[in-house]
């Protein structure tokens, strides 16, 4: 059986993660190894005026006591927000400083004052619980509308009226033009609710001084360890890049908010020179919710304008998003390029205006978490639609496939050119497998038990494959986003492939190697995927975006042409032939039409000997190729999501979920399988269950599982899997990245559902029985 | 979160509102009390075990008192810090109404809880302060009256009046 692209092969790297053998950075055991633990402000705004850490430090193993102004005082810098956003008025963002250890002030509960230093873990924790602190209670803006109020507190100095920006993209004279002659206008407002990333593995740091050769090494749970190292040395001025080796070992899922260089990882390795030991740190889940970047938190007033025959004319937005106490390393693009430039979803919409304002409150930093700012677009875009087809009593599908984008490319007015896709297919299909039209049957004999039946859809299409490097940096990125990677075929024949890209539960190490089976023909078990270690892979841009496929897997195509070439030149001077002749196929290199033939090792070897080479050729087999995107990658899909709500208590069953997709090429259709099945699960979780709250007062009110619920099982049903793939134009593949389309896609299916099956439109997520039922009851009485 | 509620003693008023300044009345009806010291006039220190949902922890604060129009109504202003537990503080507004022999005492408790309590103990904590709120005023009223059973004037005598006077 081929285990090249398309083949659905088993994982290989499931083995050790089944059998408990994976290597996490909490795995890893120095012999000279010390503990960190943090003290932690429990006020969200608070001045910290004195630190007496007498006490601790007379406690039982304790080796340091380490602050914010010994850290600053040493010059580690402060933790920077790579995305340059520019406001309206052409000022630029409003950065608040970020010490790693806080200094004067604390902006929210669980900002760390101090690194404890001791022999064990829990010497450490206990030395941190008895540090002293005198803290100045400051009034607290938890809350966008807290944060936005007259005479709200000042959380940063340079952001008058807490604001971090206020930016805005297309044309609103034109879009006010167009909602002016509209027909029919159709105006909500949404709210994404704030979700907790809770990827199974907790963060944890290991950080190893080595005072002889004055060289670092942390073992970090990162998604792009390169990165990691380049804002280390580059910003935070922990070491130089030669003197720094980061290593993200296996890492149990990040969701995106494992991109991030945390206070944690730059607190150990400065601690770690201070105390000339190795310092190891792991977060314990409520550390997790409370310092672990969230995801999402808006709020918008939007207007959908239609003409007379349902086609959106028009869509203006407002939206308010908020960043938390401080700017994470991506927070200032998700509520914009990540966010605004996806408005016009699968549909033509001649005018697009969106104002966005960036908001500090004394809350966690919030960042990207699966699907970063397109979940929060699609939301929008796929409820609005949605809604207007109700009050135009319209069928949902109907009003959909009149405004759906049929040519391509298509230039939206929001910067995105989409290259390819078969919206109304892919909705077709999903209208088949979702038994559309048989809904009405469906829904009379659910009635005939006393409960309420809806179905909802949605369209979404999402940005992948970040980015095309010179684009993203007329935006503002800091970096450019291209993959790289290194092709090293050994002397017997079995390779090595070095990526940028980072594995941390996408199973990489099974779809890569594929890609190099299906070239070759040679086993996927002869071939080795090398990543995680910036002393191993020369540099990265890492894991997110959905970008592995579309980018990383390029770089390795890329690496593979050249080495393909050398390897003909090679064969077919060794086998004195015409390279043109020469065909590479089940792991073997031939002649055409003859019987002479190489078998691979021969290859390999005959290279590394060098004994009999062409004339010119340097002996060995290794390319390497940097791959910068040309342009953005677009999936799309229609998600069918059928539900029963029992009128009595609220409470939502999901009964049937349809997903559809449009993947472009898929390399492994069970892996993608399971990406879009945790994606839904996720999105059902935002829909349905999850949300982070905070009191009036800043203190995070459901930082543990017993208050911030997590999707389980039986929350779900089985999940209709399809694919109607039109491949993408622009990178070599034909991939375009399923890492976070179930999250993006899902909640508009699900709340549409819901509030199909209520009759009321005004429904916030986490759609909770208690919510559901409100919202059934007041559609009642406002019936009556 | 805010408890507002009464309780009817069976004292006269000037006795309530000796009871309210005194430290060994305060430690006997705080509930989880261990120690209790000071004044009307410097505040009271006190430590105080508790157990919220799951975390157990010593707080150790002060409690001021304001406001005070004897024998009328005054306001308790404690704040407790539980170390890696968080901290907690409350307040009561305390106004004494006469009602013939007795004393009807309204009160209006604020609470506020950060740390571990909230972040754990977010949904229990309501129901926890109200608990504390009532277990407060019922010794309070045990220790002014004597407990309910006054079988035996012996036990009667428990009671911090009784101990005053005798």
């Amino acid at each position: 059986m081929s285990q090249g692209i398309g083949a659905a092969v088993k994982r290989k790297e499931d083995k050790r993660f089944t059998t408990g053998k994976g290597k996490y950075t909490d795995d890893i055991r120095m012999e000279n190894q010390a503990y960190a633990a943090f003290v932690r402000s429990p006020h969200a705004h608070a001045r910290v005026n004195n630190m007496d850490t007498s006490a601790a430090e007379a406690m039982d193993g304790v080796i340091a006591i380490l602050n914010g102004a010994e850290l600053t005082g040493d010059g580690i810098g402060n933790i920077i927000c790579g995305w340059a956003i520019t406001s309206k008025d052409g000022s630029p963002m409003n950065m608040g400083a970020w010490s790693a250890l806080a200094t004067e002030k604390t902006r929210y509960v669980g900002d760390a004052v101090a690194i404890v230093i001791a022999e064990t873990n829990a010497q450490a924790r206990a030395a941190a619980e008895a540090v002293e602190i005198d803290y100045e209670e400051l009034p607290v803006a938890a809350s966008l509308a807290a944060a936005l109020a007259d005479g709200a507190p000042q959380i940063h100095e340079n952001a008058p009226g807490n604001i971090v920006y206020d930016w805005e993209i297309g044309e609103n004279d034109a879009t006010e033009a167009a909602l002016a002659d509209a027909a029919h206008i159709t105006e909500m407002d949404i709210t994404n609710n704030r979700l907790s990333p809770n990827p199974m593995e907790p963060r944890s740091a290991v950080a190893i001084y080595d005072d002889a050769e004055d060289h670092y090494t942390l073992y970090t749970t990162s998604q792009n360890p390169h990165v990691a190292r380049l804002v280390l040395s580059a910003f935070y001025n922990v070491a130089p890049e030669h003197k720094l080796r980061v290593i993200a070992p296996d890492v149990g899922g990040g969701f995106g908010s494992k991109i991030y260089i945390y206070p944690e990882e730059i607190a150990c390795l400065w601690a770690s020179m201070k105390t000339n030991r190795s310092v190891k740190w792991t977060s314990d889940r409520t550390e997790a919710f409370l310092t672990d970047a969230h995801g999402r938190d808006h709020v918008t007033k939007a207007r959908m304008g239609f003409d007379q025959d349902g086609r959106i004319v028009g869509f203006k937005v407002s939206t308010k998003a908020n960043f938390g106490a401080y700017m994470s390393l991506f927070s200032s693009a998700v509520p914009t390029y990540l966010y605004a430039t996806l408005l016009s979803g699968t549909y033509n919409i001649p005018n697009i205006y969106c104002e966005v304002l960036g908001v500090y409150t004394n809350t966690v930093p919030v960042d990207a978490y699966r699907g970063a700012g397109r979940p929060e677009a699609s939301y929008l875009v796929e409820r609005m639609i949605e809604t207007a087809a109700r009050e135009l009593g319209k069928d949902p599908a109907d009003l959909r496939n009149i405004n759906f984008i049929r040519e391509f490319p298509h230039q939206t007015p929001v910067i995105m050119n989409y290259d390819s896709g078969d919206f109304e297919g892919n909705m077709r299909q999903a209208m088949v497998a979702a038994d559309w039209a048989g809904f009405g049957a469906r829904k009379a004999e659910s009635a005939m038990r006393g409960k309420l039946r809806g179905i909802g859809m949605s369209c979404y299409i999402e940005a992948c494959g970040i980015a095309p490097s010179a684009a993203v940096g007329s935006l503002g990125a800091g970096v450019g986003l291209w993959e790289s990677a290194e092709v090293r075929m050994n002397p017997v024949g079995t390779i090595e492939v070095l990526t940028g890209s980072h594995s941390h539960g996408q199973g990489h190490e099974t779809t890569f190697a594929q890609v190099v089976a299906d070239r070759f023909g040679v086993p996927i078990d002869t071939v080795q995927i090398v990543h995680g270690d910036t002393d191993k892979v020369q540099f990265g841009m890492g894991t997110y975006g959905s970008r592995s496929g579309p980018v990383g897997m390029s770089a390795i195509v890329k690496a593979l042409d050249k080495l393909e070439v050398k390897i003909r030149k090679l064969a077919a001077h060794l086998l004195e032939a015409s390279e043109a002749d020469i065909v590479i196929e089940d792991g073997q290199v031939k002649v055409d039409g003859t019987n002479k033939v190489l078998a691979w090792h021969e290859v390999g070897l005959a290279a590394y000997t060098g004994h009999n080479l062409p004339e010119g050729m340097e002996p060995g087999l290794k390319e390497g190729a940097f791959y910068d995107p040309l342009n953005f990658t677009f999936p799309m899909g229609c998600f069918i999501c059928e539900v029963e709500v029992d009128p009595q208590t609220g409470k939502t069953e999901i009964l049937k979920f349809v997903a559809s997709d449009d993947f472009g090429t898929i390399i492994n259709p069970m892996i993608v399988e399971g990406q879009v099945h945790g994606g839904i699960a996720q999105g059902v979780g935002q829909a349905m269950l999850e949300e982070v709250r905070y009191s009036e007062d800043g203190q995070q009110l459901s930082a543990s599982y017993m208050d911030y619920a997590m999707p389980r099982a039986d929350d779900l049903p089985d999940f209709d899997v399809l694919h109607h793939s039109t491949p993408c134009t622009t990178n070599p593949l034909g991939m375009k990245g399923c890492g976070e389309a179930g999250a993006i896609g899902t909640p508009p299916a699900v709340i549409n559902a819901i509030t199909d099956a209520i009759g009321n439109n005004d429904l916030s997520m986490p759609a909770t029985p208690a919510k559901v039922w409100a919202a059934l009851n007041s559609a009642k009485v406002a019936a009556e | 979160m805010d408890l507002t509620g009464s309780r009817k003693i069976a004292a006269p008023r000037a006795d309530v509102w000796n009871a309210i300044l005194s430290a060994d009345c305060l430690k006997a009806c705080v509930p989880g009390c261990t120690e209790m010291s000071g004044s009307p006039e410097t505040g009271f220190e006190a430590t105080v075990v508790q157990k919220v949902g799951p975390v157990k922890a010593t707080f150790v604060g002060l409690v001021r008192l304001s406001d005070m129009v004897p024998p009328k109504s005054l306001t308790l202003d404690g704040e407790g810090k539980g170390g890696a537990a968080g901290f907690a503080r409350g307040g009561a507004r305390v106004h004494l109404e006469e009602d013939g022999d007795c004393t009807v005492l309204h009160y209006h408790v604020e609470a506020k809880v950060g740390g571990k309590l909230a972040q754990l103990g977010s949904r229990i904590i309501d129901g926890f302060a109200k608990k504390m709120a009532d277990q407060f005023f019922a010794n309070l009223q045990v220790e002014i009256e004597g407990p309910d059973d006054i079988a035996s004037p012996a036990q009667k005598k428990k009671g911090w009046l009784n101990r005053l006077v005798s």
